[in-house]
């Protein structure tokens, strides 16, 4: 049954079939850990939609100033999408039970990560160092604000990598490993896709959400 | 129709989850203190909520004093009394009522009951716990910093909450109120996937969603909201701890302070009022539906009838929770906004009155001819209905843009949210204290000092908030600390605020016998009877009362019907719990009248 029908039961009439197997086949057969990550991707969804709104908002003020260019931060993006591949390749291996290209994803990923992460903070300083660097300029509020935030739900997924990555050198399983990959990869896929659309909206040129906004007749 | 009745082994599933790897404590620590199990998780939260919850009363206090008895109390200056109704305000909103509902109410009946041992993540739930004694440690911490906790008024606005004319604000009492908020959103946060989660995935056999009682519902649902809602107040928090520490202006307009320039410029403070209202309307309805779905198991379980309009009931829910997310700028009409989205939000406002008045039509209907017991926690539901139809009344006053723009900055507004947001769920959780505390303690409560409590209670908030609702229609200003002479306003006010300072106090104190009923009773109270209120629902039914670890013995239970089958015509008992295996011959010696009603209520599987 799926959700809909669900909430079309009629629960005070008697049930003409037998004791009612709630998961089978029906909306939620996920592993709760699963179901558990995904509600927390909702929750990060609003985090980073409000920022982008509060972004979008404060754009349509006369007196917005993009925040300079940098090019480091396409190399973060390459680092980030080498991040996702190397978790996606060590969730296949998983599958097939292959520890060494396992630990080879894991490790790819979790290095790459830890380039982006490094990455960004040196876009942090370079952007220190423009000429027309102010602290007032909301662009610029906005880029450390959502940045960093968007670096720390990084950090924290390498904690969770962190574990993954102890109990591989542990000797655990693969098979007993596989949903903290599972996971892994899944998180890293969704902050990459985050991270594309903050880059493609805020911090590659403005042009984009300056067409939306003008689409929406806010500009 | 014919009625399928499980005989052979097969027609029930096997458990779709294997019995869970249960947290098991080995030393008084790790039972009591750094507990997983969700019913002690309750109890940890439920303690602390109402233990700074009292703090959030003594301020009231304070704060009635000064309006009451202006310059009687030479400790009450201008500055503590801003600093009052701030801490007031969110210790109440946040602190009190969102954790109690969703940490207390919520970790003790959610597994209990769908039928589950515990919640589906156990370490994540203790630490969801034990953030949020951080969060209130560092609000009470602000007490005791330099200048104070701050008085920027619960809604925090900026530019005013970070400059230094207002209490806190040059100091630390900003800055400690952004960290505990942000501390407790992280923690509710983990404590809310629990929840979701929960209700989700590790209901027992047969729990459809359908047969789930209205109290899981209404937690459930209003754990969406927070869940989707809280990440607003989140990201204002972050960004005005940005504007203070770091000198950023996304709040921070260009503003001279005492002559001088201050190095912010170009933020916007409408932008805030627009990310905390966005959480502060859905805040609302996050407190109101765990009340919602309380009442009406209380309502159902006192009356020994089946809720009116289940059904609708859960759609209501849901609906209303939907709704709450585009209603929220009738906060701001007085901040100013086009005319039509002000249309807009007016239109939105009233119509989330019609799901939330159908829901009272149901409760009120479920009392219809039902077999009333006037006990404690029904006192108490009935008195929630009350006060909630008053308090959302004047709600649909206010909702109008140009109805809300005289009164917005009056006493009125303040009657009006204390109404519907103060009163009318502390009332329900009073009642569900009441309730609850034989499954909680095995001992009964005192009837005779709780009837008293309910009536001092019910009758003196009506004595508090009904003449500010009068005050406010005079034009008495709210967050004034002091009126002085004004024309416009008689000199029997100020007699009228005596008054209301006066059953503030008594109304306070009375929580004094509430209080000493539950320690008496914990210890010393009548042993109470197995299932003492006749209820169907899974909590009643564990093996032993209070529930043991894993709650409910070997063998998870199986739900055969819904959780109101209640005054069934004909049967030994008027009511069916929703464990108990279906028993068609005692239906078949019935008249076929009745063997309908008695099918229909859920004798059969």
């Amino acid at each position: 049954m799926n959700l809909l029908q669900q909430l079309r039961e009629k629960p005070w009439l008697p049930s003409p079939g037998p004791v009612v197997a709630l998961r089978d086949g029906s909306t939620f057969y996920l592993p709760a850990a699963t179901l558990g990550l995904r509600v927390f991707f909702a929750v990060i969804t609003v985090v980073f939609s409000l920022l982008i709104t509060a972004y979008g908002t404060r754009m349509a003020f006369e007196d917005w100033r993009p925040a300079p260019q940098l090019g480091l931060l396409w190399f973060n993006t390459i680092m980030l999408l080498l991040a996702s591949a190397g978790m996606q390749w060590a969730r296949w291996a998983a599958r097939r039970g292959d520890r060494d290209n396992l630990a080879i994803g894991l490790l790819g990923g979790g290095i790459c990560t830890i380039a982006f992460l490094a990455g960004q903070l040196q876009a942090w300083r370079q952007l220190e160092m423009v000429p027309t660097f102010d602290v007032m300029s909301p662009a610029i509020g906005f880029f450390y604000l959502i940045t960093g935030l968007h670096g720390l739900h990084m950090v924290g997924g390498m904690v969770a990598w962190g574990r993954a990555a102890v109990k591989l050198w542990r000797g655990l399983d693969v098979m007993r490993l596989r949903l903290s990959v599972e996971l892994c990869a899944s998180y890293w896929h969704f902050l990459l896709v985050v991270w594309l659309v903050l880059f493609a909206l805020l911090f590659s040129g403005n042009d984009n959400l300056q067409a939306i906004l003008v689409f929406c007749g806010i500009r | 129709m014919a009625y399928f009745i499980p005989t052979a082994p097969e027609d029930v599933p096997p458990a779709e989850l294997g019995e869970v790897e249960l947290y098991h404590a080995h030393s008084w620590i790790t039972r009591w203190v750094f507990c997983q199990d969700a019913k002690v998780i309750a109890i940890q939260y439920s303690l602390t909520a109402l233990a700074i919850g009292m703090v959030a009363l003594v301020l009231s206090w304070l704060m009635r004093l000064q309006l009451g008895f202006p310059e009687a109390f030479d400790f009450i200056d201008a500055q503590a009394y801003y600093q009052f109704i701030t801490m007031h305000g969110m210790i109440m909103v946040i602190y009190l009522l969102t954790a109690l509902f969703l940490g207390g109410f919520g970790n003790y009946l959610i597994p209990l009951m769908v039928g589950a041992r515990d919640m589906v993540f156990p370490y994540v739930n203790m630490l969801s716990y034990w953030i949020y004694l951080l969060a209130v440690l560092v609000l009470v911490s602000s007490f005791f910093v330099p200048g104070g906790p701050t008085g920027a008024g619960w809604t925090l606005y900026p530019p005013q909450a970070i400059l230094s004319g207002t209490p806190g604000g040059a100091e630390w009492g900003i800055i400690i109120m952004l960290a505990s908020l942000a501390l407790f959103i992280i923690g509710f946060t983990m404590g809310g996937l629990n929840y979701v989660v929960t209700v989700l995935q590790a209901r027992t056999r047969g729990m459809t969603l359908m047969r789930m009682p209205l109290t899981v519902w209404g937690i459930f649902v209003a754990t969406i909201l927070a869940l989707l809602a809280f990440p607003a107040l989140f990201v204002a928090a972050v960004m005005m701890g940005f504007d203070k520490l770091l000198g950023t202006s996304f709040f921070m307009p260009a503003i001279v302070e005492m002559g001088a320039q201050l190095k912010y410029g170009g933020g916007s403070p409408i932008l805030f009022q627009h990310l905390f209202w966005f959480f502060g309307h859905p805040e609302v309805y996050i407190v109101a539906l765990p009340a919602f779905g309380i009442v009406s198991d209380l309502i159902s379980v006192h009356a020994r009838r089946n809720i009116f309009g289940y059904r609708m009931m859960v759609w209501a829910i849901v609906i209303i929770g939907g709704l709450s997310f585009i209603v929220w700028a009738h906060h701001m009409y007085v901040s100013g906004m086009h005319p039509y989205f002000g249309f807009f939000f007016a239109t939105t406002t009233l119509i989330i009155a019609v799901p939330t008045a159908l829901k009272v039509y149901n409760w009120v209907l479920t009392l219809w001819r039902g077999n009333i017991h006037l006990t404690v926690p029904m006192l108490f539901a009935i008195g929630f209905i009350i006060t909630f139809v008053n308090g959302g009344i004047t709600g649909l006053f206010l909702g109008n843009a140009v109805v809300d723009v005289p009164l917005s900055d009056t006493m009125f507004v303040v009657a009006h949210f204390h109404m519907v947001m103060g009163v009318a769920p502390i009332l329900v959780i009073m009642g569900a204290i009441y309730h609850w505390f034989p499954l909680m303690t095995g001992r009964m409560y005192d009837d005779r000092l709780g009837k008293v409590h309910f009536w001092i209670t019910f009758l003196g908030a009506y004595a508090i908030f009904l003449p500010l609702h009068y005050l406010g229609l005079l034009g008495v200003p709210r967050r004034y600390f002091e009126m002085g002479e004004t024309s416009f306003i008689p000199p029997s006010a100020a007699t009228l605020n005596e008054f209301v300072t006066v059953m503030a106090l008594i109304v306070g104190f009375s929580q004094l016998v509430f209080i000493f009923n539950l320690v008496w009773s914990t210890f010393w109270g009548k042993a109470a009877e197995r299932n003492p209120w006749k209820a169907t629902t899974l909590e009643w039914q564990t093996p032993e009362m209070p529930p043991g670890h894993g709650n409910f013995g070997d063998r998870l239970p199986i739900v055969y019907r819904w959780a109101y089958a209640y005054g069934i015509p004909g049967a030994p008992q008027d009511y069916l719990p929703q464990n108990v295996p279906p028993d068609l011959a005692r239906v078949d010696e019935l008249p076929e009248e009745e063997k309908r009603h008695k099918a229909a209520a859920g004798g059969h599987a």
